[in-house]
């Protein structure tokens, strides 16, 4: 039996060969199914559905070109949504990740305590969007029950002398946005911090004491040495904060789950509205494709810019 | 003199580098401990007691989410997706990740490159088509369709860390195990899956992570309350006109506490497991 196996192939018959191909092929197969089934076939009927008008049950479907592209164009609210979501993704790329970056640097040395701040910093990104939303939403909640803030963020701002801060945090048009995206920073930060101090661990120790010999100064050390060494890192970690930030949904709807006219309206919240308010599937679908198109744009411009600067 | 300048420098510097850690760690804690706090307390001292720990503790409120706020058949779902998500995705996964990286057949480039390629297009509002289909399918609104489609999702990050892991594996054990007449399926189970422990243990955990916390396609496919993960539950019973916020932080802890446990007994995979991943790109 073990003189069959280890035969050379060419030695085979024709008809062996293929017995054990297909053998072979039967071991993808599980996967290939349940891919083409659920993957491919769905990433194929977004492009078909985009170019239809289709409540969602009817038998007939009909075929309108690209007039859901054409509408999307004009609709002024989905474009305010594709606002909204870069908004949040502006904050978590300058915010969020400057945070998780100095706190990588700060972790970046012999210091105690650092496996404490590691395995604290990403118990946020754990913890699910719907979680982290309620709980934010309690601790930002503007209500009053006999004269006494219910919220602790508003009752600690009171307590600080500091009551021309308190504030209906979630259902302010002005605050509503800019508190969804802290808390998602919040969230998002520490994945980050782990990724980009990994990135600084690598970088070799001689490259430092070099630049001490050459009398480089903290500041040009860093310019120099540690942000050109870490720009690989850097790229990957950008790429993937604005595909998660643009892309963000389940936090909103655990934050304001009542809607706050169009003010926290995103992308995914407008396509969901589509499908299941209006019974839009068709010009749900071309939603998708337009920002799916978006974000491969995004990405692709961030990963250019990365291998520029690297130059 | 030189020296003890340098060492006030040096503690001055430590000091401040501690103090904006520390900083941020408290801000990581306080929400949670914020929760389990306001789970303890009464409807009526939870708007009004802002003690930070407060006199009357009420773990009964524990009892009632579990019970009358649904939140244990909830937590069943969720064990019961998880860990069939779970099993489905190292099965399946492996077994494609083990003849991508040994077995011969054709057109193995070409499927390879479908998983990668799905791994690259992000595809905002594909959960459209996903619920048409499992609508057509008549898997809308049961455990069987859920499970399926979140093994789907799970699978080609699955397949290309298990490949990778055993691209870099030594053949001798399966050489051994084949001269011993081990079949290609024996030498899978027998070899394969055992070595690559280390990768899987990896995959169990983001995976796990990832359906224990999924909420789009709950919200999408499952209306039963009988048939609802923990997430999907959390906000049902926070969107009923009057919330009883006790019972809605006991429930939070339920569906936060697993991950958070398993999180600090499985940290150096997970953070491991990251970090590879990183430093591979």
């Amino acid at each position: 039996m073990s003189v069959v196996a280890t035969n050379p192939t060419h030695l085979k018959p024709r008809t062996l060969i293929i017995q054990d191909n297909l053998k072979n092929l039967s071991f993808i197969m599980p996967a290939v199914i349940l891919f083409s089934i659920f993957y491919i076939y769905p990433f194929f009927e977004i492009f078909r559905l985009s170019l239809q008008d289709w409540n969602g049950i009817s038998p007939d479907r009909s075929w309108v070109g690209l007039a859901n592209f054409a509408e999307l164009m004009k609709d002024k609210v989905w474009w305010t949504s594709v606002w909204h979501a870069s908004y949040i993704t502006l904050i978590a790329l300058t915010f969020q990740n400057a945070l998780a970056f100095a706190l990588a640097l700060a972790c970046d040395r012999q210091i105690r305590m650092k496996k404490f701040y590691q395995v604290i910093f990403f118990l946020p990104p754990v913890l699910s969007e719907v979680v982290v939303g309620l709980i934010w939403q309690w601790i930002l909640n503007a209500g009053v029950q006999g004269g006494q803030q219910i919220g602790i963020l508003n009752y600690w701002l009171v307590q600080s002398g500091l009551p021309g801060l308190v504030n209906n945090w979630l259902s302010n048009p002005e605050t509503a946005l800019t508190c969804i995206a802290v808390v998602h920073c919040w969230k998002g930060f520490g994945w980050g911090f782990i990724m980009l101090l990994a990135g600084l661990q690598t970088i070799d120790h001689q490259l430092y004491e070099a630049a001490k010999v050459d009398g480089a100064g903290a500041w040009s050390t860093f310019r120099h040495v540690t942000l050109p060494m870490m720009l690989p890192v850097i790229s990957v970690v950008v790429i993937l904060t604005i595909l998660g930030s643009m892309q963000v949904f389940v936090l909103i709807k655990a934050m304001v789950s009542q809607g706050l006219g169009y003010h926290t309206e995103v992308p995914v919240t407008r396509i969901l509205l589509a499908m299941q308010g209006t019974n839009r599937f068709g010009y749900a679908c071309s939603m998708g494709v337009t920002f799916g198109i978006i974000l491969v744009c995004l990405s692709l411009l961030s990963k250019t810019f990365g291998s520029k600067t690297k130059q | 003199m030189e020296g003890s300048r340098y060492k006030a420098i040096g503690v001055v510097k430590s000091v401040i580098i501690h103090s904006f850690l520390m900083s941020v760690a408290l801000t990581c804690l306080f929400p949670l401990f914020w929760m389990i706090r306001c789970s303890l307390m009464t409807n009526q001292t939870v708007f009004t007691d802002k003690t930070l720990i407060p006199r009357d503790l009420h773990f009964s409120n524990y009892i009632q989410a579990w019970v009358d706020g649904g939140f244990g058949i909830y937590f069943l779902n969720s064990m019961v997706y998880t860990v069939s998500v779970v099993v489905g995705i190292v099965l399946v996964s492996s077994l494609a990740a083990y003849a991508f990286s040994r077995l011969k057949f054709p057109g193995k480039n070409f499927f390879f490159g479908m998983f990668l390629a799905a791994m690259m297009i992000p595809l905002p509002g594909s959960f459209v088509p996903m619920y048409v289909l499992m609508t057509k399918l008549g898997l809308a609104n049961t455990r069987i369709g859920y499970i399926l489609c979140m093994i789907s999702v799970g699978l080609s990050v699955s397949i290309l860390l298990l490949k990778t892991f055993f691209d870099k594996l030594p053949h001798d054990m399966e050489d051994a195990a084949r001269i011993d007449g081990c079949g290609r399926l024996g030498i899978w189970w027998h070899v394969a899956l055992p070595l690559a422990r280390p990768a899987l243990a990896v995959i169990v955990i983001f995976n796990s992570l990832n359906v224990w916390n999924e909420y789009i396609l709950a919200y999408l496919l499952l209306n039963d309350t009988s048939l609802m993960p923990l997430q999907r539950g959390l906000m049902v019973f926070q969107g009923t006109y009057s919330v009883d916020y006790p019972i809605l932080m006991s429930g939070l802890t339920i569906a936060a506490l697993p991950i958070i446990l398993i999180y600090l007994f499985m940290q150096q995979h997970i953070i491991k497991g990251l970090t590879e991943g990183a430093t591979v790109q």
